[in-house]
């Protein structure tokens, strides 16, 4: 389902080619490029789909690459100097500008790295520092000018009927909060959750909002912003680190000298202790891991079933046409099932983030018991 | 592998654009949101409390409402009842009172009846009287002359003497 045009323009491509005979020997002479494209490689589709990326692309018809050019922000540490620049001077990794170059290929794939005067790599030079506006961050702005959008017409609705009921964008928003309120964060953290309310809604709608719009096959949407380890990992931060700094001297406490426990597990190794530090950095880490975990793993499924598609149109085109039926109601179906992983992986995280917040602002008044 | 390792670029990106996305929504969504929500909540449930108050006390009401409408009805009871005792008791008073006036009248009235007709017949008496001695006296004074009257009155006034 994602990046849905751009499978389909593969995928009218080979209806051509198989369709229209002549087509074929035209195709096969012209470049080595076109013998590639004709090849398909589903894992490097697919990991292409997964990964960030310095353009965005919408859609291939023949060889002609339609995408959309995204800034290039580079701190080159061997020119020493800030480069900005489109990505389309680039042209998707053919040429270098600037002494800079798009790997297209092998380990360093997708990264900016410095060349020589001959245009050749420059392997001993330390990478460039990459502040790029790629497709990602650029997905994370749209998200953003969405949350934005929608939360402050909301408040702005409130504000102006403050005893209405909900109505419109509010109608929407409100069953949710309320959800978040009620069902999360009150039952986990207690009296003291209206302090985490915002960063728990905000960290709710921001991950619910990018699953959704991960599933949308075409330009505003499709990235895939909740699978890259990198924002999982910047969400997972900021509740590791609000969860630190709210700890009381009861959570530390907790750490340090686990009331409960025979002391036999504290000295003279402190075993306890250090499986509960231990436990301090795998919360936010497990949080990390099953967010990205869950949403790559859909766009992978999803793909998986598409490529399937060309797999077998690859092996005779009658394959492809027989196969995109059970394909695409496969596709179909998880894209329902994502609809649904969309919800519960932005409530787990949210309910996970309030548990932790709970844990860390409890007042225990157990002596002996745990 | 670059699945599992973060973007440096992506890390910087997301870190700054979610900081201040959390920062505006709370000042200007969150905090605004949940205040009215809260807000509304209290207000529902006061609005629900004094229903439920009103209620009662309607309740309350309706039951004095009777009570005293009771007590009123009671009272206009007693009030009418009253007023026919009294009214009976007037009427009987007033006919006795009547009955005592009439025979009183009655008595003064026979009384006087008495009087005038004892007065009456004294008068008649005593006209009849008159009319006798005129009459009497014409008729004697047509029979008699003077020597024969000085005789005759002679002889009553000695029969008066001799009464």
């Amino acid at each position: 389902m994602i990046e849905f045009n751009k499978q389909l323009c593969i995928f009218l491509i080979l209806v051509v080619l198989f369709a229209l005979p002549v087509s074929i020997p035209a195709s096969e002479d012209t470049t080595q490029h076109a013998v590639n494209e004709e090849k398909f490689n589903p894992g490097e589709f697919i990991i292409d789909h997964i990964l960030d990326a310095h353009e965005w692309h919408i859609a291939t018809i023949g060889h002609t690459h339609i995408s959309i050019p995204l800034p290039i922000i580079v701190y080159s540490y061997k020119q020493k100097q800030w480069h900005v620049f489109l990505s389309n001077k680039f042209h998707h990794g053919h040429q270098s500008y600037n002494g800079l170059a798009l790997i297209t290929e092998g380990e360093l794939k997708g990264k900016i790295v410095e060349v020589d005067e001959l245009g050749n790599i420059d392997i001993h030079a330390q990478l460039p520092l990459d502040l790029s506006i790629t497709k990602n961050v650029l997905q994370i702005f749209i998200i953003i000018g969405l949350l934005l959008w929608v939360f402050l017409s909301v408040a702005k609705y409130y504000k102006e009927n403050p005893s209405a009921p909900p109505r419109r964008l509010a109608s929407w928003v409100e069953p949710l909060v309320l959800f978040i309120r009620d069902d999360i964060a009150l039952p986990s953290i207690g009296h003291k959750a209206y302090k985490f309310m915002p960063y728990l809604l905000t960290v709710f709608f921001f991950i619910f909002f990018a699953n959704l719009i991960g599933l949308i096959p075409v330009f505003p949407g499709g990235a895939n912003v909740t699978g890259n380890i990198a924002v999982t990992m910047v969400l997972a931060l900021f509740t590791f680190a609000m969860t630190t700094f709210s700890g009381n001297k009861s959570y530390w406490m907790h750490i340090v000298n686990a009331p409960g426990v025979p002391w036999w597990l504290k000295i003279p190794i402190p075993l306890m202790p250090i499986i509960e530090l231990i436990g301090v950095f795998t919360k936010p880490f497990v949080l990390m891991v099953r967010l990205f975990a869950n949403i790559a793993a859909g766009h992978i499924i999803a793909l998986g079933f598409f490529s399937l598609i060309f797999i077998f149109g690859s092996m005779h085109w009658a394959g492809g046409y027989g196969i995109s039926i059970l394909s695409v109601s496969f596709a179909i179906f998880m894209t329902l099932l994502e609809l649904l992983v969309a919800f519960i992986q932005a409530y787990v995280f949210t309910l996970l983030s309030a548990i932790y917040f709970g844990m860390a602002v409890e007042e225990h008044h157990h002596e002996n018991t745990h | 592998m670059p699945l599992v390792t973060p973007g440096i670029g992506l890390v910087f990106w997301m870190l700054v654009s979610f900081t201040i996305v959390f920062l505006i929504l709370k000042k200007f969504a969150w905090k605004p949101i949940l205040k009215i929500l809260k807000e509304r909540e209290e207000n529902i449930e006061k609005a629900l409390k004094a229903a439920e108050e009103a209620k009662l006390e309607m309740q309350k009401l309706q039951a004095n409402n009777e009570q005293i409408l009771a007590e009123a009805r009671k009272q206009a009871d007693a009030i009418i009842k009253e007023a026919r005792e009294m009214k009976e008791k007037i009427i009987a008073e007033a006919k006795q009172q009547a009955s005592i006036e009439a025979e009183k009248i009655f008595a003064t009235t026979k009384i006087s009846i008495e009087n005038e007709k004892n007065q009456a017949m004294s008068e008649i008496r005593h006209q009849i009287a008159e009319f006798s001695v005129l009459i009497a006296e014409k008729i004697i004074r047509k029979e008699l002359d003077y020597e024969q009257q000085k005789t005759y009155i002679k002889t009553l006034l000695d029969e008066l003497k001799l009464n």
